[in-house]
C-alpha cells in the first residue's frame, strides 16, 4: 500500500481535510453524552425547564454540526480517492503498455486485465475508506477513554481496561478467521473449477461415462468447502456474543463502582449514565472498526497485486538508431548464429539460426508444432532479444534500433487474428494512422479482403463487434493481413495468418502479395507445404534447429525433414 | 408471476425441510437474545436509579439488580452464539444440498441445453447465484426476524414505560427510514452511471491488454492511452458522485438519531420533573432511542438483499428443473462390444425447427471401414457425429448399430463402443498420467507410457518437468495445442474402443506427427470402424470411404480416387490446395 501513496499526490489537501473534519464530527458526538448528564443532574434535580431548553438546542446545534463535518469529510474523502484511482489507473494502464512480451506471458494478459479492473476499484474503495472511517473509530474509542477520565479517574480505568480486552477479542477472532477463510475461498476456488471443466468437458465425460466419478469428485470437493466454512463459521459466531459479554460486564463494573462513589459524592447519577454510553459507544466503533479492517485487507490483497504489476519491468531496453535508407547489397533482415531461450526454460526455443533475406524476396518458414516458426519471427521486430548471436534488420543491430522506427518497418500477422471495437477504417488506421481510404481499399485488395467491405452495406464504416466476432475467422485474417498492408511495410511477417482460408483464397493471397508489393521482404510461416513451396528460400525447422534452407527443389533433394513433411501433404508427383 | 414466486418458495421449504429442526432452533434462540437483549437497559436504568445521590445508594438493591445483569447477559451471548451456529449449519448445508443438485443436473441435462446456453450464464447460476441465495436468503431470513423482534419489542418495552416519550420515538424515527430511501433512490442511479463506466473501461482493457501484443506491434500505444485517458477522465467524474452522495446516508441516518436522542432527552426530562418517569428509566429509553433506527436501516437493506436472493433462488430452481435428457428405458438393451457395422437410415435432424439441416441421410458403413467427412464449415460434420454418439437424437428415420436403434440400447453401452477426440481439446487439472488414464483411475503406469508413445506424446511428456506427473494447469495452460490434442489421443488409445470417432483431431498437430499417428491408429484399429472429421485433405486421403458433404446433404461418396475420377466438388477442393 505504502508503494501506492504516491498517486495521492496532489490530493494532500483533501486528503488531510477529510479525516481532520470526521475527527471534529467525533469530538461532537463525544460530547453529547456529557449534556445529557447535565441534564439529567441540573435540569431534572433543580426542575429548571429553560436549562433543559437550552441543552436540548445545543444537542440539536452539536447534531446539525456534526453533520456538516461528516458531510464535509465525506466529499473531501471521494473526492482524493477518485482521483487517486484515476492516477492508479493510468499509471497501471501506461505500465502495462510497456510491458516486453515476456513479461506478459509471465503475468497471462486475463491476471493483468483483473488487476486493471477490479483490483483497482478495490484499493479506491480502500482509500476513500480509510480517509473517512479508519480514524474515526481510534479517535471515538481514545475520546471516550478521555471523557470517562474527565468524568473520575477511577471509573475511567475500569473503561481503560475493557479497551484492550474487547480489541483482543475482535481482533484476535479476525486475524485467527482470516486465514479460515482464505481456505473457504480456495475451496470455492475448486468448486468453480470443477465446475466449468464438467462445462467445457460435457462431451468427454459423457462419451468416458465418467458423469458419477465426477459427481463423486465434486461431491468430495463441496464437503471439504462445507467443513472450511463450517469452522470458519464456528470462529466467528464468537465474535457477537464475547464482545456482548465484555461490554456489558464493564457496564456492571462501572454501575457498581459508579454506586460507591456517587455514595460518597465523587461524581453524579447522571454522571454514571455518562459512563455508561461511552461504554456502549467504545463497542460500537470498535465493531465498526473490525468490519473496516476486513474490507481494508481485501483492499491490501488487491494493493500487492498491484504493485506485482508495477514491478515487471521490460526486459527491452530502447535503442536509439534507425537505418536510413535501404541499400540494396544490404540484407533487410539478417540472422547470424542466433540462438534464443524463453525465460525459464532449459531448453532453447531456438538454436544456431543464420540467414539473410534481401528486399523482395519471400522466404518461407515451415516445421512442426513448436519446432520453433513464432518464436523465429518474433525476433525480427524485437518482441523478444535474442540470448546468442545478432538479429540484423537493415544491417543494424535491432538492439540499436529505435523500437517505434523498427516496428514501423515490420508489419507483423500474428497467428490469432485478433481485430478491435470499432469501424472496418478504424481498425485498419491502427496499421497507419493517416491512412486515407485510397491507400485502405488497395491493402485490402491485396489481402482479398475486399469483398468483405463490399458485401456490407457501410463499407469501411462497418462496426468490428469486441474480438471481431461479426466476422468468421477467414475474413479476420484477411482484414488483419490487411492492417499489415496498410503500413507499407518493408517487412511483412505473415505468422501462420493463413490458416483459415480455403486453399484457393490462400493462393490468390499469395500471389496478390508477389505482385502489388514488390521489394517487400515478406516472411510465411506456415505448416502446409503448399504454401511456402514457391518461396524463394525456405527455413526448415526441427526442434529450434535450422533442418533445412533453400529452395524447394533443393530442400526435397536433400533435406529429409523436409521431404517427410511434404510427402505427408502431397503425393510424390504432386511434390515434384 | 406470483404464481412462480409461490413455487419458489415452495422449493425453498423443501429443501430446508430436513434442516428445519435447526430453523425452528435458531429462531427461538433469535427471539430469547433480541428480549433479553432489551431487558438489560431496563435492569441497568433500575440499578442506576437506587444510586441517586451521595449518602442515598442502596447497595443491596444495586448488587442484586447487577447479579440478574449478570445472569442475564451471560444467557444472552450464549443464545446468541447458539442462534449463530444454528444459522451457520442451515446455510451451509442447504447450500451445500442445492450445489450437488445443480451439479448432478449438468451430468443429465441434454446438450441441446448446455449448447444453446452460454458457459459463463451456466456457471453463474450453478455458483454465484448458488452463493447469493444462501447469503441473502437464510442470512438474511434470520436478519429479517430479528430485526422484526426487536422492533417490536422495544416498541411494548418503550410504550410500557412512558407512553408521551415513546411517542416521540415512533414519529421521529420513520424520518430516518425517509431520508435513506431518499438518497438510496438518487444514488442509484449514480451507481449505474459509474458501472456503466466501469463496463466501458472493462471492455477497453480487455481488449487493448488482452491483445496488448497486437497493440505493440502496431505502435498503437499511444492511441490506447488517449482512449482509456477519457474513459479514465469520466470514470473519475461519475465515481466520485456515487461514492460521495452514497456515503451521505450515514451521517444523515445519524443526525435523525441524534434527533430522536434529543427528542427523548428533553421529554423524558420534563416527564422525569413530573415524576412520571425515574432518572434510571429515562436512561434505559436514551439507550433504546440510540439503536432504535438501527433495526430499520438493517431491515431495508435485508429487504433489497432479500428480492435479489430470491430472484437468484429462481434462476437456479429453474436450472434444477430443466428437464432432463431422456432417461434410458427400463428394457434398454445394454450393448456389448459391437462389430463396426452403422447403418444411418433415412435420418433426419436439425438444431432448430426453422432451419433444416441433415436430410434423409443414408450410410452404410461396414466393419473395420475408415469413414472421412469433409466438406465445407456448417455442413453438418459435427452433427453427424453429435447424432452417433447419441448427444442428440435423430428427429426422423434411425441409426442402426450392431442390430438394435440406438435409442433402444443404454446410452453408457453405446458410448462405450466409441472412441472420441474432438477438436476442442479437454483435460482436467490433474496430472497428466490422470488425463492419460482419464476414467480408468486404476491403469498401471506402463500401460499409460505405452498409450503416450502410440500417441507420440512420450517425448515431449519426458521433458516436462516431472514428467507423467507434472501438474496440467487450468483448461491445459502450460501445453501448446498440439501438444494437448496428442494427450487426448493418448487418452483414446488406452480405452481402445471397437469405433472410433475423429472430429479434426489433429488439426493443430503437424503433418509429419499426425500421418506417425494415423499409422498407429491403424495398426491398433485393424478391423475397426473409424469416423475422420477433417479440413486437411492429406488426412482423408487413405480413408475407404470419404463423405463429401455440403448443406446436410452427402452429395459425394467414393475413394480418394474415385471422387478425383468423377471430377466434382472434392476434384474442385482437392486442386485448390496446388494451385499457384
Amino acid at each position: 500500500m505504502r508503494k501506492l501513496l504516491p498517486f495521492l499526490r496532489g490530493y494532500e489537501k483533501e486528503s488531510i481535510i477529510g479525516p481532520l473534519f470526521k475527527l471534529l464530527e467525533a469530538i461532537f458526538e463525544l460530547i453529547v453524552p456529557l449534556v445529557m448528564a447535565r441534564i439529567i443532574d441540573v435540569g431534572i434535580k433543580n426542575a429548571d425547564v429553560p436549562y433543559i431548553w437550552r441543552l436540548g438546542a445545543l444537542l440539536v446545534g452539536l447534531g446539525i454540526l456534526g453533520l456538516v463535518c461528516s458531510v464535509t469529510a465525506q466529499y473531501y474523502a471521494a473526492k482524493a480517492a477518485a482521483g487517486f484511482g484515476t492516477k492508479l489507473r493510468h499509471a497501471l494502464f501506461h505500465h502495462i503498455q510497456q510491458l516486453s512480451y515476456e513479461g506478459i506471458d509471465k503475468e497471462g494478459s486475463s491476471t493483468l486485465v483483473v488487476r486493471m479492473t477490479s483490483d483497482t476499484n478495490q484499493v479506491q474503495a480502500g482509500v476513500n475508506l480509510f480517509l473517512r472511517l479508519f480514524l474515526r473509530s481510534p479517535f471515538i474509542v481514545a475520546g471516550a477513554v478521555v471523557m470517562a477520565f474527565l468524568i473520575d479517574t477511577k471509573a475511567a480505568v475500569i473503561v481503560l481496561v475493557t479497551v484492550p480486552l474487547l480489541s483482543l477479542v475482535i481482533f484476535g477472532i479476525i486475524a485467527s478467521s482470516i486465514p479460515l477463510y482464505k481456505k473457504v475461498q480456495k475451496g470455492l476456488d475448486h468448486i468453480l473449477l470443477s465446475t466449468k471443466e464438467n462445462l467445457e468437458g460435457i462431451r468427454v465425460i459423457r462419451a468416458f461415462r465418467t458423469q458419477n466419478q465426477e459427481k463423486e469428485e465434486y461431491e468430495e470437493k463441496s464437503s471439504d468447502l462445507m467443513q472450511f466454512q463450517l469452522h470458519a463459521g464456528r470462529i466467528s459466531a464468537l465474535l457477537n456474543p464475547l464482545t456482548y459479554v465484555l461490554v456489558n460486564l464493564g457496564i456492571i463494573a462501572v454501575v457498581w463502582y459508579g454506586g460507591r462513589v456517587v455514595n460518597v459524592g465523587r461524581i453524579t447519577q447522571g454522571e454514571v449514565i455518562a459512563l455508561v454510553n461511552y461504554m456502549t459507544q467504545i463497542l460500537l466503533s470498535l465493531v465498526a472498526l473490525a468490519s473496516l479492517v476486513i474490507s481494508f485487507t481485501k483492499a491490501m490483497a488487491s494493493a500487492v497485486r498491484i504493485n506485482e504489476v508495477f514491478d515487471l519491468q521490460s526486459e527491452i531496453k530502447e535503442g536509439t538508431e534507425e537505418a536510413e535508407q535501404d541499400q540494396k547489397e544490404i540484407p533487410r533482415v539478417e540472422m547470424r548464429d542466433v540462438t534464443f531461450y524463453y525465460e525459464g526454460s532449459q531448453e532453447p526455443a531456438l538454436t544456431h539460426i543464420t540467414f539473410q533475406a534481401y528486399a523482395g524476396e519471400t522466404i518461407g518458414i515451415i516445421g512442426g508444432t513448436g519446432s520453433g516458426k513464432t518464436s523465429l519471427v518474433n525476433l525480427i521486430p524485437r518482441f523478444y532479444d535474442a540470448d546468442e548471436g545478432h538479429v540484423l534488420v537493415n544491417g543494424l543491430d535491432a538492439k540499436t534500433w529505435r523500437i517505434d522506427a523498427l516496428r514501423n518497418r515490420v508489419g507483423v500477422v500474428p497467428q490469432r487474428a485478433v481485430l478491435f471495437h470499432g469501424t472496418i477504417r478504424e481498425n485498419m488506421q491502427i496499421g497507419r494512422e493517416d491512412a486515407g481510404d485510397d491507400e485502405i481499399y488497395d491493402a485490402l485488395k491485396t489481402a482479398q479482403a475486399l469483398e468483405i467491405v463490399e458485401s456490407k452495406p457501410a463499407g469501411l464504416n462497418t462496426v468490428i463487434s469486441q474480438g471481431g466476432k461479426n466476422l468468421s475467422g477467414g475474413q479476420r485474417q484477411r482484414l488483419t493481413i490487411a492492417r499489415a498492408l496498410v503500413r507499407k511495410p518493408h517487412v511483412l511477417i505473415l505468422d501462420d495468418s493463413a490458416s483459415a482460408l480455403d486453399f484457393a483464397t490462400d493462393y490468390r493471397l499469395r500471389k496478390a502479395l508477389s505482385s502489388d508489393t514488390s521489394g517487400m521482404t515478406v516472411f510465411i510461416v506456415s505448416q502446409r507445404a503448399a504454401s511456402i513451396r514457391y518461396a524463394d528460400r525456405i527455413i526448415v525447422l526441427d526442434d529450434g534447429e535450422m533442418a533445412g534452407y533453400g529452395s524447394h527443389e533443393e530442400l526435397l533433394k536433400e533435406c529429409q525433414v523436409y521431404q517427410e513433411i511434404c510427402y505427408s501433404q502431397l503425393s510424390r508427383e504432386e511434390a515434384q | 408471476m406470483s404464481g412462480r414466486k409461490n413455487t419458489t418458495l415452495k422449493n425453498i421449504l423443501l429443501l430446508i425441510k430436513p434442516y428445519m429442526h435447526y430453523m425452528v432452533l435458531s429462531l427461538v434462540f433469535a427471539v430469547i437474545s433480541v428480549l433479553l437483549t432489551l431487558y438489560a437497559p431496563i435492569l441497568i436504568g433500575d440499578a442506576i436509579d437506587y444510586i441517586i445521590g451521595k449518602g442515598q445508594v442502596d447497595f443491596e438493591a444495586v448488587f442484586y439488580l447487577l447479579k440478574v445483569l449478570a445472569a442475564v447477559i451471560f444467557i444472552t451471548s450464549l443464545a446468541q452464539w447458539l442462534m449463530n451456529l444454528c444459522n451457520n449449519i442451515l446455510t451451509y448445508r442447504v447450500v451445500k444440498a442445492v450445489r450437488t443438485r445443480a451439479f448432478s443436473q449438468l451430468q443429465i441435462l441434454p446438450l441441446k441445453y448446455v449448447d444453446s446456453h452460454q458457459y459463463g450464464e451456466i456457471i453463474s447460476r450453478m455458483i454465484t447465484d448458488v452463493e447469493q441465495f444462501s447469503d441473502g436468503l437464510l442470512l438474511g431470513f434470520g436478519q429479517l426476524f430479528t430485526g422484526a423482534v426487536t422492533i417490536l419489542g422495544t416498541l411494548v418495552f418503550m410504550l410500557s414505560i412512558n407512553v408521551k416519550i415513546a411517542l416521540v420515538v415512533i414519529v421521529i424515527t420513520p424520518l430516518s427510514l425517509f431520508v435513506a430511501s431518499f438518497i438510496a433512490k438518487r444514488t442509484y442511479m449514480m451507481f449505474k452511471a459509474q458501472s456503466e463506466a466501469r463496463a466501458e473501461m472493462t471492455s477497453l482493457v480487455d481488449e487493448m491488454v488482452g491483445n496488448q501484443k497486437v497493440v505493440q506491434a502496431f505502435g498503437y500505444r499511444d492511441k490506447a492511452m488517449e482512449r482509456f485517458d477519457e474513459i479514465n477522465k469520466k470514470l473519475e467524474i461519475v465515481s466520485l458522485k456515487a461514492v460521495f452522495f452514497s456515503s451521505l446516508t450515514n451521517p444523515a441516518t445519524r443526525f435523525i438519531n441524534g434527533l430522536v436522542y434529543t427528542g427523548v432527552g428533553i421529554v423524558g426530562a420534563f416527564a422525569a420533573i413530573q415524576g412520571t418517569i425515574s432518572v434510571g428509566r429515562l436512561s434505559s429509553f436514551l439507550s433504546y432511542a440510540n439503536q432504535y433506527t438501527k433495526p430499520f436501516n438493517e431491515i431495508s437493506n435485508v429487504v433489497t438483499e432479500l428480492q435479489n436472493a430470491l430472484a437468484c433462488a429462481r434462476r437456479v430452481f429453474d436450472f434444477i428443473e430443466e428437464t432432463p435428457e431422456i432417461q434410458d428405458s427400463e428394457d434398454a438393451i445394454v450393448l456389448g462390444k459391437v462389430d463396426g457395422t452403422l447403418k444411418l437410415e433415412d435420418v433426419s435432424f436439425s438444431y432448430r425447427e426453422d432451419v433444416p439441416l441433415l436430410k434423409h441421410l443414408n450410410l452404410d458403413v461396414k466393419p473395420g471401414q475408415k469413414i472421412a467427412i469433409v466438406g465445407p464449415t456448417g455442413c453438418g460434420k459435427t452433427t453427424l457425429i453429435n447424432l452417433l454418439m447419441r448427444f442428440y437424437d435423430v428427429d426422423a428415420g434411425q441409426i442402426i448399430l450392431g442390430g438394435y436403434d440406438i435409442r433402444e440400447v443404454t446410452r453408457d453401452s453405446l458410448r462405450g463402443n466409441y472412441g472420441m477426440v474432438l477438436q476442442e481439446t479437454w483435460l482436467k487439472s490433474g496430472t497428466v498420467a490422470e488425463n492419460i488414464a482419464y476414467g480408468r483411475p486404476d491403469t498401471p503406469r506402463e500401460k499409460i507410457i505405452a498409450a503416450a508413445k502410440a500417441a507420440h506424446a512420450h517425448s515431449f511428456i519426458k521433458r516436462m518437468k516431472n514428467g507423467y506427473d507434472t501438474v496440467i494447469q487450468e483448461q491445459g495452460g502450460n501445453l501448446s495445442q498440439g501438444q494437448k490434442q496428442l494427450l487426448c489421443i493418448a487418452r483414446v488409445m488406452l480405452n481402445l474402443p471397437p469405433m472410433l470417432i475423429l472430429d479434426e483431431a489433429t488439426s493443430s498437430i503437424d503433418t509429419r506427427t499426425e500421418v506417425r499417428i494415423q499409422e498407429a491408429f491403424h495398426r491398433m484399429m485393424q478391423g475397426r470402424t473409424s469416423f475422420i472429421v477433417a479440413h486437411r485433405l492429406s488426412t482423408v486421403r487413405e480413408a475407404d470411404v470419404i463423405l463429401v458433404m455440403k448443406d446436410g446433404n452427402i452429395i459425394e461418396q467414393g475413394s480418394h480416387q474415385e471422387l478425383l475420377d468423377q471430377g466434382g466438388f472434392y476434384k474442385g477442393l482437392y486442386e485448390s490446395q496446388f494451385a499457384h
